[in-house]
């Protein structure tokens, strides 16, 4: 018998490819090391350009209304008020939305839709048209998700010349008719925080309504069949065993694309109407710490104090995010981790 | 049974009315009303991006010439014009911003997937990555100018790649980990139990299975760094004029402030100038058709992928 020819596969590793392995190993796990140490460098560089302004201003300029690179006083209060309400604003139209959204997609009303009028055609057990219902509901899913990959700019853009026109007519009318009321108590002048949030809105819908959906696929069928189960109708099951049972999902997703809302620079730096006011009104122009960045960065220079300044702002704005990113963060993985354990 | 009127089984006929649902009954009417009341908001959703869309065609394709793609940005008083740099400018960062992010993110990826998956530096990466996947695009452009413009001492299309990088970083990482982590465990044991190294495992069986869907996180990534505009406005900059002195790549000026179609967009949306406005218009429906191109071609590669 000949020897069996040594292939150059079946043969154990060399002592060169053993060391590549281990390089090779090395700057895998050296590249995960560097994912941390991007973060802190991002954290740490941001901090300690601004800790020149934090020291000269301290907390006075968390409070200051003011905003004067002549008279060097510098205040965020307006652009943080303005950062949460907008914010907020937002949030309140676009849960309304994407959790309606996600309803929809979730509970097959689309697949059942298309089902009925295909066999309103006496079309049931055909293989193309099988598919229809599944294939529909998909395409509505990811035409939804299509509005995130519009880029902000260019909802600004939409927003100046559909959006604010479009307000301007029910806008006067609410201030006209109902000025006494303190979200309606300015005059709509275009840019202004509900021209700002409705496109925020927007944006914010597919975050939502991706995550809501997520949550509420996982769901156990168990739980809506038993409810159907005892003679619930469906909005019955939806609201109170499908939309308790997801809600750690939905909530973790609220948070995340409050998240989102907060750090949004273009569309509102586009739409917002850039002026340091407080007002609860709906309709007065605002500002937002993003928008604030937008604006004045490129024009800093290399003065180290208006450099730390924006520094100090940005890593205001950097605060507020990080803490509500990582509160949704923990909030899904807890959700879902939750459900795992009822299926 | 025969005859309910004459041998009335009460008990039956009873239970079969109360299985029926009267279309009268409040909760029946609320339940039809709000599943009505939700496929109405579903539909109202899907307004705006018909709205984007016809607008972006509406305004945008009818001033869109082919001498756009080529010719500088006009100035106030000019007439035509377009976006050329602008393109390139952008093609350049989104690069740039590539070629740091891709190898980076993939590396890290296998690390998260395959080398170290349940140890605790795995968990801290995949919760930083995530963190950073919501970090709001304009604090990258402020990192990106205290570490690259400060320290270079001007603006660039270098610190416009490092700031677009962070942000496509977190998508790159974590859809390849998902890909990876897709990869039946079988092949690689095939391949372990041929004498191969895990190196070889990974560069031979698992990456390359892997690749649709690897790919499919470098599209998203790419289509999100195309769109950013908030962190290029004062890291890059804008510029008028080409970023090249002639049309090779060697000639391309790094080092100076370089114009993208987003920044190109913002700029001149405010503009008092028709022809400005008017170009805004054409860019963001160049940049929209290239962003959803993109994005549409990775979520078809990864529905593409694969079977298992």
């Amino acid at each position: 018998m000949d020897h069996p020819t040594r292939s150059p596969i079946s043969r154990p590793p060399t002592a060169v490819e053993r060391g590549i392995d281990r390089v090779f190993r090395f700057a895998c796990s050296s590249f995960a090391w560097l994912t941390i140490i991007v973060m802190a460098y991002i954290v740490f560089e941001i901090s300690w350009k601004a800790s020149p302004a934090v020291q000269e201003y301290g907390t006075d300029f968390l409070t200051g209304r003011t905003w004067d690179p002549n008279t060097s006083e510098y205040g965020i209060l307006p652009e943080i008020w303005g950062t949460l309400y907008s914010s907020l604003l937002a949030l309140f139209i676009g849960s309304f939305f994407g959790i309606a959204v996600a309803v929809f997609l979730s509970e097959g009303y689309l697949g059942n839709f298309v089902f009925q009028i295909l066999r309103l055609f006496g079309i049931q057990f055909h293989r193309f048209w099988g598919k229809l219902p599944t294939w529909s509901e998909g395409a509505l899913k990811n035409l939804v998700e299509l509005l995130a990959a519009i880029p902000s700019v260019v909802y600004g853009l939409w927003g100046i010349f559909v959006v604010m026109p479009m307000l301007r007519e029910p806008c006067n009318w609410l201030h006209e008719n109902m000025g006494w009321f303190p979200l309606f108590s300015t005059r709509y002048q275009g840019p202004g925080m509900i021209t700002a949030s409705f496109v925020l809105a927007i944006m914010i819908l597919p975050t939502i309504s991706a995550i809501s959906r997520d949550a509420l696929v996982a769901v156990p069928p168990k739980l809506r069949e038993a409810s159907y189960g005892l003679g619930a109708t469906r909005w019955e099951t939806i609201l109170s065993v499908v939309l308790p049972t997801a809600s750690g999902g939905i909530f973790g997703g609220i948070v995340l694309a409050f998240g989102r809302a907060l750090g949004e620079t273009m569309a509102l730096a586009m739409l917002v109407g850039n002026m340091n006011t407080v007002d609860v009104s709906i309709f007065s122009p605002a500002n937002t710490l993003a928008a604030l960045l937008a604006n004045n960065f490129s024009e800093a220079g290399s003065d180290e104090m208006k450099v730390g300044v924006l520094m100090y702002a940005g890593m205001v704005l950097m605060a507020i995010t990080l803490v509500v990113n990582i509160l949704g963060a923990l909030i899904l993985q807890r959700a879902t981790s939750g459900l795992k354990g009822m299926r | 049974m025969a005859s309910p009127e004459n041998e009335s089984s009460p008990l039956g006929e009873i239970e079969l009315r109360q299985l029926e649902r009267s279309l009268r009954k409040p909760r029946t009417l609320l339940s039809m009303f709000l599943s009505l009341f939700t496929s109405v908001l579903t539909f109202a959703a899907l307004v705006p991006l018909v709205s984007v869309v016809f607008m972006l065609f509406y305004r945008g394709a009818s001033k869109l010439t082919l001498s756009n793609f080529y010719e500088l940005p006009p100035t106030a008083f000019e007439e035509g014009g377009g976006f050329g740099n602008a393109l390139i400018g952008t093609i350049i960062m989104v690069v740039l911003a590539a070629l740091i992010s891709v190898p980076f993110g993939i590396m890290a990826s296998v690390f998260l997937a395959e080398l170290g998956a349940q140890s605790r530096t795995a968990s801290v990466v995949r919760f930083c990555a995530k963190v950073l996947s919501g970090f709001p695009s304009i604090l990258a452009g402020v990192f990106a100018y205290g570490a690259v413009v400060l320290v270079t001492g001007g603006f660039s299309a270098y610190a416009g790649g490092v700031a677009l990088s962070i942000l496509m970083l977190p998508v790159v990482i974590l859809t390849a980990e998902e890909a990876i982590r897709m990869v039946p465990s079988r092949m690689k044991e095939a391949s372990i139990g041929m004498g191969a190294t895990q190196t070889q495992t990974l560069w031979f069986v698992t990456l390359p299975t892997a690749l649709p869907g690897i790919i499919t996180g470098v599209m998203l990534a790419v289509a999100r760094a195309a769109g950013e505009t908030a962190p290029l406005l004062f890291t890059a900059l804008f510029s008028n004029y080409w970023s090249m002195s002639n049309w090779s790549p060697t000639s391309i000026e790094l080092a100076e402030p370089t114009a993208s179609m987003a920044v190109l967009i913002y700029n001149f949306s405010s503009s008092f100038v028709d022809n400005q406005k008017e170009m805004a218009w054409s860019a963001s429906l160049v940049l929209v058709l290239v962003v959803l191109v993109t994005n549409l071609i990775g979520k078809s590669l990864s529905s593409s992928g694969p079977t298992r």
